[in-house]
């Protein structure tokens, strides 16, 4: 069964134990701040065991996205879950790499 | 020589990210960067507003200021706040170096600038404010 919450950039479906992100146009720290209330009201529930950010529709990013996705991964890690990505633009791309972040965090195919 | 100036002057609302880095764009239209350098300095932009905001102002209302200059080839972009300042600039800059770690900061907004610009100094003083000045060249294609 799938739900599906979300804003209309924002956009968040829930499968079994995973959670898709749809990060939206872009995750800066406006953005950012709304996309981690939608996230965490349904992590915390405690059914999710993957997350998987997906970047599709997303043209942009910076540190505040990178904030972000740590924060889920921490929450993730805790409870023995993990966080994916997917879907990453070149310049997307590139910010995750400057930031590290790859070695952390898988690039799903 | 050519040059071009402007000067932008918005409040501290997390809404005038976007509209200060779209704008830096936009400017450095004229030098017709390539997309990736575009890319760039809206990333440049967007950490240093930010940081005006989250930092600076500590979400209170301030007045952030955005100046742009172009000589020749460079792009000069300056973001400028009067907000609480920072008393250790070079501790600041350390990659991962964060104040706000409960508020998910991940300490990368300066090491992006840095990557990301070919120059960029930041002057500060606590309880007058912040100045980063970043500087781009565009070559000529
Ligand atoms: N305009 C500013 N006014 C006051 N302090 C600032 C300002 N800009 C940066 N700082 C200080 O410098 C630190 C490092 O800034 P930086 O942008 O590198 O990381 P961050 O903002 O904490 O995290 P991130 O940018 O990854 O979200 C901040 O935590 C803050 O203490
Ligand atoms: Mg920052």
């Amino acid at each position: 069964m799938s739900q599906e919450v979300g804003t209309e950039e924002i956009g968040i479906v829930v499968e079994d134990d995973t959670m898709i992100i749809r990060a939206g146009g872009e995750l800066d720290h406006h953005n950012a701040v709304e996309l981690r209330t939608l996230v965490d009201r349904e992590l915390i529930k405690g059914k999710i065991k993957n997350v998987i950010f997906d970047f599709t529709d997303t043209n942009f990013m910076d540190s505040s996205g990178i904030g972000t996705i740590i924060g889920r991964q921490k929450i993730m890690e805790s409870i023995g879950g993990s966080v994916r990505v997917r879907n990453m633009n070149p310049n997307i791309s590139r910010i995750f790499q400057i930031s590290g972040l790859h070695k952390i965090i898988k690039v799903q195919e | 020589m050519y040059k071009n100036h402007m000067h932008l002057e918005f409040d501290s609302r997390s809404e005038n990210e976007r509209f200060a880095r779209v704008t830096a764009a936009a400017f450095a239209t004229q030098l017709n960067p390539i997309m990736e350098e575009l890319s760039d300095i809206k990333t440049a932009v967007s950490e240093a507003v930010t940081n005006a905001i989250v930092h600076g102002y500590e979400n209170h209302t301030g007045t952030v200021i955005l100046e742009g200059e172009i000589v020749d080839r460079t792009i000069i972009l300056t973001v400028k706040d009067y907000g609480v300042g920072i008393a250790d600039v070079k501790k600041a800059m350390e990659p991962l170096f964060t104040t706000k770690p409960e508020e998910e900061r991940a300490g990368m907004g300066f090491m992006f600038m840095e990557a990301f610009m070919d120059e960029l100094k930041v002057e500060s003083k606590p309880d007058e404010g912040t100045c980063v000045i970043m500087k781009k060249t565009i070559i000529e294609r």
